[in-house]
This record gives C-alpha cells, structure tokens and sequence, in this order.
C-alpha cells in the first residue's frame, strides 16, 4: 500500500469530518466529537514537543486554561470583540510560554518535567485564588458565543465544522512542519541534542520554538473551547488534564500526528462509551500509560501497524507458491 | 511575635514530611537516576493504610502503623519489579509516563478502596500542647521532628556502615563498576524503592494526626517532596530534609502572613526559580547537576 500524500491526507481527513455528522445518532455525540477535535488540536502540539523534539510538557493544560480564561474574561467582563479576545488570549499564552520556554528548555528529561508541572500547578492555584477577575472555584460564565461574518455559530453542527476545520488547519501546519528542515531538525535532537548542535541546527532556538508552537496551539483549542462551553472553571485545566492530554499522545503514537490525533478522539470518545466504568475511568488511564510504555512504545498507531503486517504476512504465506516454469 | 513563631513551628511540623517524601525521591534517583513520580502515593498510602487498619481490622495504633508502612513497602517493592523494571534503560520519558502511570493507578485504586472522604488519624500520644514563647505546639509535632531526625540517624548509619547501603551509594556512583564488582544492580535497586516507599509511608503516617488525609494528598505532598530536594539539591539527604523544613516554613509564613489560598504556590514559585537559578540546590555542589 502506497502511503497517501499529504494533500491526498488532507482529503480523506476533511471527507470524513464532513460525512461523519450525518452517521451520528443524536446531538449528544456531536458535542462529544467536538471536545475531541479541542483535544486532537492540542494532542497534535503536544505530539510535536513530545514525539518529534522529545520534550515533555506536564503543564499543557495551563495553557489551555490560560487562554480559555483570557478570552472568556475579555469578552464576558471587559464586553471586548470575541475575535479580539480570543487573538488577545492566544497573543498571551504566546508570550508566556516564551517567557517560560527560555528558562525552562534548559532543563532535561525529568527536570523539564517538573518545571513545567510546577508551571501549570502555579496557573491553576492563580485561576483558583484570584476572584475578583476569574471568578474563583466556581468559575466564570456569561461568555458569549463565537460568531463568523456577524452571525452568532449557534447550532453544534456549525460549531463541530470551526472546530474541525481548526484541526486540520492545525493537522497541515504541523505536517508541514515536520516534513520540512526543520522537522528533521527536531528529530535530530530527539536523537542526541550534542550530535544535533555539532550539526550545526540551534537546539536551543529550535526546542522553544517548537514549545511555544504547541502552546499557542492548545491556546487555539482553549478560546474555542471557551465561546463553546460558554462557561470556563479552573478544575477543567488542572494537573489532571495536562495528565490526560499526555496520554492521548503516548496512546496514539508518540511521533505520529495520526497517533495524537486518534489517541484524543480515542480517549475523549471511550469514556463516553464505556459510562459503566464511571469512577474506575482514572485507574484505567493509569493502566493504559504503563501497559502502552511497556508493550507499546509507539501507541496505537504502532499497534495497527504491526496487526496490518500480521495479516499481510499471514495472507502471504496463504498464496499458493508461483510456478516457476 | 508568638504568631510568627507559632507559623514556623507548624511550618516546620508540616516541612518535615516534605523533608520526608524528598528523603524517599533521593533514595531512588541516587540508586537509578529515576524521579519516582508516584513517590507521594507512598505518603499518601502510609496515611491510608494505617487509618484503614485502625478503622477495619480494629488494630491497636502501633499495629496499624507498622501495617502501613510493610504494606506500603510491598507496593514500592511490587511497583520496581512490575513496571520500572521492564522499562528501564529506555528514554526519561518512558520512564516519566510509567511512573506518573502508577501513581494515577494508586490514586484511583486508593479511592475505589477508601472513597473521596477525609480522615484523621489519633495523636501517638495524648497530652496537652506545650506552650513555647507563647506558640502551642502539639506533642505529635515532637514525634514528627523524632521519627524525621531517627530516619535521617538511621539512613547515615546504613549508608555508611552497612554493606548494603554501601552496595547502594556504589550504584548511584556507577552502575556498570559495581555490578563489575559483583553487586547485583537489579536487587539494589528493588531495594532502594523499598526503602524510598518505607520512608514515605512513615511520612504519611506522623503527618495523618496533624492534618487530614484522603486519597488524594499524594500529588501535592509528592510535588512539594520533589521542590524540597532540590531545594536541598537533589541527592543529598540531609539537604531535601532541611529544604522541606525550610519550605514548610516559608509556605506556613505565607499562609498566616499573606494569603492561605496562596501559599501551595509557594513550594512551586521555589521550584521554578531553583531550576531556573540554581540547579543544584542550596547545599549543592555545581557539579551536582546530572542530567
């Protein structure tokens, strides 16, 4: 099978997202579907820290939030445009994840990952504690709704299309990206950050660049998220998040777009699914990181990968030998 | 002034036990370079366990601690054997994912187990607080501050004069020339788990009278641990003690001078700016860094 081209992707992509809407049974799941399109948007940023540059962020909730609350605030407190608020929400989380990125970008392996805990646990004790601007515990209404060319996106349907369309816009950048020079760069530094620099590539530029790509990514997903829901509250964006959102990279395929995609959908859409499980659904989180690490380092799309080569290599074996003669 | 002293021996009470859970992170890096990200489970387990003894099976207090802090070690013990050891020489990040995977399945199976409510445990011993210039402090503060100080005698003790833990210093210094020595690297290192989930337990367990605990108290305690070594730089056990005691004090002044909803961020705004600043801690050397 001959893989597909980017554009030819790009299609099938956009075919399915058009198509799928009209499969569904009710509304409900519409909703559901475009909480995994938010979290696909982010699992793609998060994907290319994590799986191409090999960085780990613990606190890309925080970003989340940020910009779910900055729009929210400017547009429900301070009655700004929501285009300009969710501009000004992203143009933030872009300037404090730079902020951040400098500092942060030094430390390595098990250090980064506490810093950027440590970052996204400060951001959720501060959208916890500062109520008079964030409303506290109890969170903040009254956003208004997104609306495109003067008109209000009202139904679910058009919403799911935004959302949607935002994903594969994203889906195109990052596999521009990762395709281009300086994809090969990230990769280079997964692999040994010496070897990279001694090649000449500016580790240092290139890991925060790539660190405040996806952070403003999963700033997109959080003012949309925010003139969705309509409503935003701190537990949305807390250390829990930032926990699932790595998961849905590991269990998709670390280093795959496909996979950080497929793992969002997977693990927002599963627990919908599987109600039954209610309480048990934070074990079984916990289960799929440790089981996808040890018998599945490269997530789902590893895993379809090998079952394909199963079963072609099964069905090869099948066919009768050719006569030579 | 009996107020400010008043904030730094509770400080100091609720510090130590960040000393401790920082005591249990420098156990396991030293011995493998890991950071265990499930070691405030272990606190939290401690606590757990014993309350669950008590309430349960009716053991008498001393039963119940020794329950939790046995049972807790198992975890710790089953933790290495089960899920590090298959991962490990792979990437930090799969190393990250699978203990941060343990903890979430410890939380979760403590809260299936236990439920979502908050519990206390009894004070080891009765008695009134004792007032010093003015401050009340209560006698389990006096036990945390005995059993943080015996610990910190007793790890000395094994480190420097039992083959076994100089089995364990000889890993963290190079793993490849003590096994050439014939030091079996695999059991030192289930060991060290062992001892890191031992530590955190007792943690867990003088720390349940003086504040509540419930299933989910590991994160915060296990984060705060982690700020409290490398406060005191990271590996040296002395220095995540003092660093936890240091920052329980700064955390408690913030709470009574500033703002109570605030002072979590307190461990966190540290830890940034040490990571940031200073690396290798307070008591560290520069070269302590390893990366």
């Amino acid at each position: 099978m001959r893989p597909a081209g980017p554009a030819a992707t790009l299609l099938i992509g956009a075919t399915v997202i058009a198509v799928l809407p009209v499969l569904l049974p009710n509304e409900y799941y519409l909703t559901v579907l475009i909480v995994a399109g938010l979290n696909g948007i982010i699992a793609l940023g998060l994907n290319l820290l994590m799986g191409y540059a090999g960085q780990i962020s613990l606190g890309h909730a925080a970003f989340y939030g940020l910009a779910a609350y900055t729009t929210g605030i400017l547009t429900a407190t301070y009655h700004w445009p929501v285009p300009a608020g969710m501009a000004a929400a992203v143009a933030l989380v872009l300037a404090v994840s730079a902020l951040i990125a400098v500092p942060t970008l030094r430390l390595k392996g098990h250090y980064l990952a506490m810093g950027t805990l440590g970052f996204g646990l400060i951001v959720y004790i501060v959208l916890n504690e500062a109520t008079g601007l964030t409303g506290g515990p109890s969170g903040l209404g009254g956003i208004p709704r997104l609306s495109l060319a003067g008109r209000p996106v009202t139904s679910d349907l058009a919403y799911y299309y935004v959302v949607w369309a935002a994903v594969l816009l994203c889906f195109a950048v990052a596999g521009n990206l990762v395709r281009s020079r300086l994809g090969r760069a990230l990769r280079a530094i997964h692999t040994s950050e010496t070897a990279a620099a001694a090649l000449g590539i500016d580790t240092e530029r290139t890991k925060i660049g790539v660190f405040v790509l996806s952070a403003c990514m999963a700033a997109v997903a959080g003012t949309l998220y925010a003139h969705y829901v309509r409503f935003v509250s701190p537990g949305t964006f807390g250390f829990a998040a930032s926990v699932q959102l790595v998961t849905m990279v590991v269990l998709g395929g670390m280093g795959s777009l496909w996979g950080g995609l497929a793992g969002a959908v997977v693990l927002t859409v599963l627990p919908e699914v599987l109600r039954a499980l209610e309480d048990y659904d934070i074990v079984v989180y916990g289960l799929l990181l440790i089981l996808c690490m040890m018998y599945l380092p490269g997530g789902l799309v590893e895993g379809v990968d090998r079952l394909w080569r199963l079963v072609t290599a099964r069905r090869l074996r099948l066919a009768p030998p050719e006569d030579p003669a | 002034m009996s107020d400010l002293f008043q904030y730094i021996l509770s400080g100091a009470t609720v510090g130590a036990t960040y000393g401790l859970a920082g005591l249990g992170f420098t156990v396991i890096f030293n011995a493998t370079e890991i950071i265990n990200f499930a070691q405030g489970e272990f606190v939290m387990l401690g606590g757990m366990l014993a309350v669950f003894a008590i309430r349960w099976a009716g053991a008498p207090l001393p039963a119940a601690v020794l329950a939790a802090v046995l049972g807790t070690t198992t975890v710790g013990v089953a933790m290495d054997r089960l899920t590090v050891r298959p991962v490990r020489g792979r990437s930090a990040i799969a190393l990250i994912i699978v203990t941060i995977g343990v903890s979430i399945v410890l939380r979760g199976s403590a809260m299936l187990v236990f439920g979502k409510d908050a519990f206390s445990l009894p004070a080891f011993s009765a008695g009134e607080p004792l007032s010093i210039l003015g401050a009340a402090l209560v006698p389990q503060s006096l036990w945390v501050g005995g059993v943080t100080l015996g610990i910190l005698v007793g790890m000395k003790a094994y480190f420097d004069h039992t083959i076994a833990g100089k089995a364990m210093l000889a890993c963290a210094y190079d793993r490849k020339a003590a096994a050439l020595m014939g030091i079996h690297v695999e059991n030192i290192v289930s060991r060290s788990f062992a001892l890191s989930a031992m530590v955190g337990a007792l943690g867990g367990v003088i720390l349940a009278p003086i504040t509540l605990t419930s299933y989910d108290v590991g994160i915060m305690l296990g984060l705060k641990g982690f700020a409290a070594c490398i406060l005191g730089g990271l590996g040296n056990p002395f220095g995540a003690v003092a660093g936890g005691v240091i920052m329980g004090v700064l955390e408690s002044l913030t709470a009574g001078l500033v703002s109570s909803g605030y002072k979590d961020a307190v461990a966190f705004v540290i830890l940034l700016l040490l990571l940031f600043l200073r690396p290798a801690g307070l008591f560290g050397r520069a070269h302590a860094e390893r990366v």
